[in-house]
């Protein structure tokens, strides 16, 4: 008998080029030990994760006020110019983060998988996270994973939570806008939406739009050490782009915003292929941009800062907060003429005439 | 944006509405219907009613298809969706539109229907070449415009020898329905309908030409000035149909040059000709039932017709009786003067065949002008250009 620990049993490795996840994979048992080790405790490998518990057990800023968000992921295609859906996970939920001007910190990650799902599709989007966890500097330090039967999920679905510091004395939030307020959009609007609709089936149009999937923590911290107190509030304009922003933004602070269509930043390829399926890149979603709400003062500190950084590069002035009971998002069109920015009704759906 | 831009230029725009401004005459008002929705959507989308006189009113027409589509034709779609083996092929715009018993697309398509949503229709041959046990049906709607491609389709199928593919057809006809909105008798109490001119079809036109307008302008009397979809198009058309009516001039001028041709596209009309042919008549939501209004297939080609295929008896379904589409298509009145607008009738939960589509005059107002009204209220000014950023 051996004294150096238990005796391996033979086991077959992860067959990660041509295997496919099944039910037992979810189970409880060995294979499901072999599938977190062999795909996601090797992605994302920290010294958190490798604890090997059930949770995470963690240090924290003393004192510091703490952030929390959730964020589920069922985007089709799981592969798309840019990123995938386990880029897309890390980076949402790490944005919804940061909006809040906090540092964030830690990340989890729950999978629920089809069961006939190709490992190497899931190593290649755990290895994805991984590389996206690592660059954002934000460990994803406890996970779970589940199995449904085919048919009861597309391919894989990602749930991810981040936690966050924020620093002393930022508090920002949707209700501070007041009127006279600068609005500035970190850079070109629309680009993750119209690059998933590129690969959707039966619209078949080739373009060389990526989606702009990144991590704004950095954008974030830049622009607070600018603008500090004299910023407002940040948001993501991530589904119901910038118009569903804006309206919700108009609701909790309760005033209106005045947009100008020639200041909003978007990519000529963009606007061509929103022109192409009847749709308007100001309702589409981005995943790596940010609108922020900041006092007139402070406005010019802002936009030289986000300008500097590489995330906002082709951030720009693009309306005020005005007062208005109504809570209208006006905009002065490129045309002339002005328009309400409203909700979005339904789906963006294309017009057919 | 090459080629579009050009059309969108807001110098250009201000130049057109100076010369409106200086043209209209100060001492009486004007009335112009823009026909179709593709109109509508600019001059809303554009802000185009800023740049106008305060005497020059735009009334927003029917041609929307989705709008005028009666309640009894969704009522009938969702009956064949919910048939077994049958998977039926729908624009995305329909599926929010109101049926009766508070359904639509939408929701038989959550209670389990296949419905697939398409960009084509020949994407729905493609599903039927693809899933041969299954019966694919192809929900055909649309002006002259979307009628060929339709034809494409079908006669695609008929070469493919595709046994499970048919089409339920409800394509309507433009001019006739101008014709219904010049003809129809004022409500009790109303004035008669002041439309002066027509902002005329764009892509309708492509197709069926300009001769079918000839009546509205020799006989009506009544201008038509045939345009594209662009804001500057639109405008451009304003300013003609005004020149004409200064002029006493009632003439079918083309602003569309660039894509309209008298006699239109042949070999699109000979294609329809020789697939479909008019219907006695034809329910249109807020116009009533309009004869010869609509087209069918024909009986060569009764295979494919799903009508003929499943059935389909269609059951005549009423609108809300407080809603005012029909006043507000002929132009009698305007979407405020609904007491359904914005109340119980909005683009979440449309009542009406105006606020159904995007492309609808009370859904166009509700999304992109009503903040006018309020403005009115308010005495604010309107919307003050930004300084450019960079």
């Amino acid at each position: 008998m051996s004294v150096d620990g238990p005796t391996k049993a033979y086991r077959r490795k992860l067959d990660i080029r041509r295997g496919r996840v099944d039910m037992s994979h979810g189970a409880g048992g060995r294979a499901m030990v072999d599938l977190i080790t062999g795909i996601f405790r090797a992605a994302f490998d920290n010294e958190w994760l490798n604890q090997g518990n059930d949770q995470a057990n963690f240090p924290t800023p003393n004192s510091a006020r703490m952030v929390m968000a959730t964020d589920g992921y069922v985007v089709s295609p799981l592969f798309f110019p840019g990123g995938d859906i386990g880029s897309l996970a890390v980076h949402g939920t790490i944005n919804d983060v940061a909006m809040s001007g906090a540092r964030p910190l830690y990340l989890s990650a729950s999978f629920i998988i089809e069961e006939g799902f190709p490992l190497s599709d899931l190593k290649r989007i755990a290895d994805s996270m991984g590389r996206a966890a690592a660059e954002a500097g934000v460990p994803i330090v406890t996970g779970d994973t589940k199995v449904v039967e085919r048919g009861k999920a597309d391919g894989v679905f990602i749930a991810t939570t981040a936690v966050g510091a924020v620093p002393d004395g930022i508090m920002l939030s949707g209700d501070r806008a007041v009127p006279g307020d600068v609005v500035i959009c970190s850079g070109s609007l629309g680009d993750h939406g119209v690059a998933i609709m590129s690969l959707r089936a039966n619209l078949e149009f080739e373009t060389s739009i990526q989606s702009d999937s990144a991590p704004l923590h950095g954008l974030v911290a830049d622009v607070l050490a600018a603008a500090g107190q004299q910023l407002r509030l940040l948001r993501d304009p991530t589904r119901g782009g910038l118009a569903a922003t804006l309206n919700e933004l108009a609701q909790q602070s309760g005033v209106g915003f005045r947009i100008d269509e020639d200041a909003i930043p978007v990519k000529p390829e963009v606007a061509a292929a929103c022109e192409l399926l009847g749709l308007d890149p100001l309702f589409v979603a981005n995943e790596g941009k940010l609108i922020a709400v900041v006092a007139p003062e402070g406005a010019a500190a802002l936009l030289a800062a986000m300008r500097a950084h590489r995330l906002g590069r082709e951030a720009a002035i693009i309306g005020t907060v005005v007062e208005d009971d109504q809570r209208f998002v006006q905009m002065t069109t490129s045309f002339g003429g002005g328009r309400i920015v409203d909700w979005l009704s339904g789906e963006q759906l294309p017009r057919i005439c | 944006m090459k080629y579009v831009n050009e059309y969108r230029d807001g110098a250009l725009a201000r130049d057109i509405s100076a010369a409106i401004a200086a043209e209209v005459q100060p001492d009486r008002s004007y009335a112009f219907m823009e026909f179709c929705g593709g109109h509508t959507h600019a001059i809303s989308r554009y802000g185009i009613e800023d740049l106008l006189p305060a005497n020059l009113r735009m009334i927003h027409g029917p041609g929307c298809p989705v709008c005028v589509l009666p309640v009894g034709r969704i009522d009938d779609a969702i009956a064949l969706a919910r048939r077994q083996g049958v998977i039926l092929c729908s624009f995305a715009d329909l599926m929010r539109v109101p049926a009766s018993h508070n359904g639509s697309l939408l929701k038989a398509k959550a209670e389990g229907a296949d419905i697939r949503m398409i960009y084509s229709p020949l994407d729905a041959v493609r599903i039927a070449e693809s899933e041969p046990n299954r019966e694919v049906v192809f929900f055909a709607i649309g002006f002259e415009t979307t009628t060929p491609p339709t034809a494409v389709a079908l006669k695609t199928a008929v070469a493919k020898g595709l046994g499970n593919f048919t089409v339920f057809c409800n394509h309507v006809l433009t001019p006739v329905a101008m014709r219904a909105i010049l003809d129809a008798a004022p409500e009790p109490g109303m004035p008669p309908i002041a439309i002066e001119g027509f902002v005329g079809p764009a892509h309708v036109s492509t197709i069926i030409g300009m001769e079918p307008y000839r009546s509205f302008a020799e006989i009506d009397r009544k201008p038509v000035v045939i345009a594209g979809f662009e804001p500057l198009d639109v405008m451009q058309a304003i300013l003609m149909l005004v020149r004409q009516v200064n002029e006493q001039r009632s003439e079918v001028e083309n602003q569309y040059i660039r894509a309209v041709t008298s006699a239109g596209n042949r070999k699109a009309q000979a294609l329809c000709e020789e697939v479909f042919e008019v219907r006695d008549d034809f329910e249109w939501r807020g116009l009533g039932v309009l004869a010869a209004s609509a087209l069918k297939l024909r009986e060569e080609f009764a295979a494919f017709d799903a009508e003929r295929r499943f059935a389909v008896a269609t059951v005549q379904a009423d609108d809300n009786p407080a809603c005012e589409c029909g006043a507000i298509l002929r132009g009698q009145k305007k979407p405020v003067e609904c007491k359904l607008f914005g109340t119980v009738c909005t683009p979440e939960t449309p009542m009406g065949a105006c606020m159904v589509s995007s492309e609808g005059a009370c859904a166009a107002h509700w999304t992109f002008g009503r903040f006018r009204e309020h403005q009115a209220r308010q005495q604010v000014k309107p919307p003050r250009r930004l300084q450019s950023a960079s």
